[in-house]
């Protein structure tokens, strides 16, 4: 019952930032550059049809009438048509979003998967070989521009050694994606029991994830290595060494449980990176993702797909935070009980 | 191990001294702060004198020459338009650095006196400032920095201050928690007993004790600023060509990367890394010599 009211208080905790982000995305749509109702009554537009679309679009009504129509429309999940495709953004995004989570959460797993037992032997060895490769890492890491990264990989892989597919989307074009359960090829194609495709996207996502998952790896190993050693450091740890317990057991089951807490924490952080990340991967990687769009949208001087795909990611961003929040009451029990 | 670094301080040696002697034990101690420094110089004579110590005009098309490997004449090659890559790249060093450098600024004053108000006056303005921060923050801030460049407009004025705007948060935050700490200290209460007005203190008393963190603050997010920066002009947005930057260069090469050209992006890719990276080991080493405690 605690439980539930704590996940309830910090549920509502998440609306002032969202209202927050609702009025930030609002005031991007009003600042475009020129004139609103111009830009869309079009290029050949007279000045009677750019006044039809300003009374149309509801811009000649005060800035606080056009705020409640904007979130009006907002709850009815409209975001706007986008010029380029002729379909409404939301359409749009939600067509394109399970391209980026695929890679988005296969990036951020791969990643953990080596940034967390690299911490954690850089802090248990600490002043070692592991432990120097884990802070160059560290401080490399954050130094590589993802985009750069990401060409490098596709000049040794693709170009040098031939063992990644072209750099051109989700799937090869001799192969049909798989029929849509999840929107994520990857569990798709296991569904529908396709291995030759489930091989094949397993392949085009590699590079893309590996690039995102090599931009994660920095703040996360460098997280672990510092949250273990402050761990490793405490009475708790002394005392169960003092009591004879094996390295293995102090390592695992007592600082590896306490240290784990900042580094979800710091998960929000790298959230954060990896969505900006992923617009630059994806552009690289031509994956038709929500980035892309959003990237050839501004290209085309295109706004509406661009500002849903901000406001989208941001509102993501929010949930993620809340959901980590959630997590962590449920790993640690002190913090539920402080609530 | 911060706290001998601190004690091995003379404690007669204040002020200047203090920082400097402190700052070559820094130094010895971690010849990666040196590399940094020399690297930083370096960067340096390429904004400053770039133009001037170049072989060609980076702007020179000659298209007998596109797409060469780098040979002793073109040390990097040339693009697919035959201009000289290390020319555009070391002429490029003054515009990626110029942007980083007047975003941080820019941030540097507004962010570092937002937050020095909202700490010294608490109450509303704190609660609207610290709002503001946590309204940036709830972005993921790329993504964010994006939206401001198409809604203001596809300048590089824009970029710079899309920059500016995702790394205010950091510099209000640091400069909120620590004027804070500074509000009721025994020198502004003795600068205000003796009938300075509350914006004097703010500005001649706690001020520039904020200036050694705000230093290291910048440093830090400088190759933060280069990286997003370069990033937003890869996407299309800011710098259009021919204008030599690192990003709309990486840009241009990433096309020419899967038949194989792969110096048109690599060299301008590396000179983005190497000042990134310049700047985070500088900002380390300058958080060791003002900022002995956060050590890691």
């Amino acid at each position: 019952m605690n439980l539930i009211l704590q996940i309830a208080k910090r549920i509502l905790s998440a609306i002032p930032s969202l209202i927050g982000v609702v009025i930030v995305t609002f005031l991007l749509t009003r600042v475009l550059p020129g004139d609103t109702a111009a830009y869309f009554a079009g290029p050949a537009a007279t000045p009677t049809a750019i006044e039809e679309v300003r009374k149309k679009l509801g811009l000649d009504k005060p800035l606080g009438a056009q705020f409640v129509a904007y979130v009006e429309a907002l709850a009815h999940g409209d975001l706007g048509n986008s010029l380029t495709t002729g379909q409404p953004v939301t359409q749009d995004l939600a067509a394109r979003l399970p391209a980026s989570a695929e890679l988005t959460l296969i990036g951020l797993i791969a990643s953990m998967l080596i940034s967390i037992p690299l911490g954690i032997l850089a802090a248990v060895k600490q002043g070692s070989l592991i432990d120097h490769a884990c802070r160059l890492i560290a401080t490399a890491g954050v130094s590589l521009p993802v985009f750069f990264t990401g060409l490098l990989l596709v000049y040794v892989f693709y170009y040098l050694l031939g063992w990644a597919p072209a750099p051109l989307g989700r799937l090869d074009v001799f192969y049909s994606p798989p029929p849509t359960v999840t929107g994520f090829y990857l569990i798709d194609s296991l569904l529908a029991g396709d291995l030759e495709t489930f091989r094949a996207t397993a392949a085009q996502l590699a590079l893309p994830a590996i690039t995102l998952g090599l931009f994660a790896l920095a703040p996360i190993a460098r997280i672990t290595r510092a949250s273990m050693l402050s761990v490793l450091a405490a009475d708790f740890i002394r005392t169960a060494r003092a009591s004879g317990l094996s390295a293995r057991t102090v390592i695992i089951t007592y600082a590896f449980r306490n240290a784990m807490l900042p580094v979800v924490t710091t998960l929000g952080m790298v959230f954060s990176f990896l969505l900006g990340a992923n617009v630059l991967v994806e552009k690289v990687f031509a994956w038709p993702g929500a980035g892309s769009y959003a990237v050839e949208a501004l290209i085309a001087s295109d706004y509406a797909p661009v500002q849903g795909f901000v406001l989208a990611m941001a509102v993501l961003y929010i949930l993620l935070n809340l959901l980590i929040d959630v997590a962590y009451g449920f790993i640690d029990p002190r913090v539920r009980l402080e609530g | 191990m911060s706290e001998t670094s601190v004690d091995t301080i003379p404690r007669h040696a204040t002020g200047l001294a203090a920082t400097l002697q402190h700052a070559r034990y820094v130094i010895g101690e971690n010849p990666v702060t040196g590399l940094s420094v020399s690297l930083f110089a370096l960067l340096l004579i390429a904004a400053l004198f770039g133009p001037w110590l170049v072989p060609y005009d980076p702007l020179a098309s000659d298209t007998n020459l596109a797409l060469h490997t780098p040979t002793p004449q073109h040390w990097f090659g040339t693009d697919q338009l035959g201009r000289d890559i290390f020319s555009r790249v070391v002429v490029a060093t003054r515009l990626d650095m110029g942007i980083a450098i007047a975003s941080v600024a820019a941030v540097f004053i507004i962010g570092g006196f937002a937050g020095l108000i909202a700490g010294y006056f608490g109450g509303w303005t704190d609660r609207i400032i610290s709002r503001l921060a946590d309204t940036i923050m709830a972005f993921p801030l790329f993504v964010l920095a994006m939206g401001i460049v198409a809604a203001l407009g596809n300048t590089v004025t824009n970029i710079v201050i899309a920059t500016a705007i995702i790394n205010f948060p950091l510099y209000a935050r640091v400069a909120r928690t620590e004027t804070n700490v500074r509000r009721d200290a025994g020198f502004v209460q003795a600068a205000r007993l003796t009938g300075n007005s509350e914006m004097r203190i703010l500005l001649t008393q706690i001020a520039p004790n904020l200036l050694p963190i705000m230093i290291v603050q910048m440093s830090l997010t400088m190759g933060y600023a280069i990286l997003n920066a370069a990033g937003l002009s890869f996407i299309g947005l800011g710098v259009r060509p021919p204008t030599p930057e690192w990003g709309i260069m990486v840009a241009e090469g990433s096309g020419f990367i899967v038949s194989g050209e792969w110096w048109i992006a690599l060299f301008p890719g590396l000179a983005l890394m190497l000042a990134v990276f310049c700047f985070n080991l500088l900002g380390d080493g300058l958080r060791d010599i003002f900022d002995p405690q956060r050590r890691t």
